[in-house]
């Protein structure tokens, strides 16, 4: 068994497309019509058959609660890893994202924040060497 | 005498609240991180907990803490954006109420 692909409620797709492309850099790996959504999913370009992000639509009723409760105490939906944190954080930065931590020492590894504009907060981790 | 006028004016509520407050050591950690850094979530406080101590306190156990800290009007609440941040506020009324002790001194015993 293996886990083949994992979601983030965004607000709207067409947007979320965007960024999650655009701005952080991702591919668009599926991009299936199902009505008034797409079944759209995006994969990291250092591993395209790795585990694919699907931009989920966030009509549901209990996902606005959800997303509103877990953003007021700064909780991330979702966390990426990076190489170098600093070095993606002043890239990110210079693309006009929205820190709202700045990297900081959080134990094993090193960590920031930002706002994907979606409606989540994103964690990006680098580990500490061992 | 300026601070012994000071405690007198907090009711014994207000004393109760800032006692207990300082009551714990993870409170009072609380405190010294803030004190460095203003304005953190409680996903930051969490992650600082874990980095300076090694300890990884639930959500829930840090946002008791600062509910407690809170309460006792030690913590300032501000939201930044859609995301709720706590910064250390300390009044002079909180430092006269944990000096509260000196109000029993001895004259003349005070150095």
């Amino acid at each position: 068994m293996k886990i083949y692909v994992t979601s983030v409620f965004v607000d709207d797709q067409d947007k979320a497309e965007k960024f999650y492309t655009e701005v952080l850099g991702f591919k668009v790996k599926h991009n299936i019509p199902l009505g008034d959504n797409r079944w759209l999913t995006v994969v990291s370009e250092e591993d395209p058959d790795g585990t694919e992000l699907l931009l989920e639509p966030s009509d549901h009723p209990a996902v606005g609660p959800y997303k509103y409760a877990i953003v007021a105490d700064g909780i991330a939906a979702h966390s990426f890893q990076v190489q170098d944190l600093d070095a993606e954080w002043k890239k990110l930065s210079g693309r006009g994202v929205n820190f709202v931590t700045e990297p900081m020492d959080a134990g094993a590894v090193h960590m920031a924040v930002f706002d994907d504009t979606c409606g989540n907060l994103i964690q990006l981790i680098q580990m500490k060497e061992a | 005498m300026q601070q012994s006028y000071c405690i007198k004016t907090m009711t014994d509520e207000q004393l109760d609240l800032i006692f207990k407050a300082l009551s714990d050591s993870t409170r009072r950690r609380i405190i010294d991180r803030l004190s460095k850094q203003p304005a953190q979530s409680l996903f930051e406080v969490c992650a600082a907990s874990v980095a300076e101590n090694g300890v990884a306190l639930s959500r829930q156990t840090v946002s008791q803490h600062l509910a407690v800290l809170e309460k006792a009007g030690l913590i300032e609440i501000e939201w930044k954006g859609r995301t709720k941040t706590h910064s250390l506020c300390v009044s002079e009324d909180h430092v006269a109420a944990a000096s509260w002790l000196t109000n029993y001194m001895q004259n003349g015993r005070k150095t």
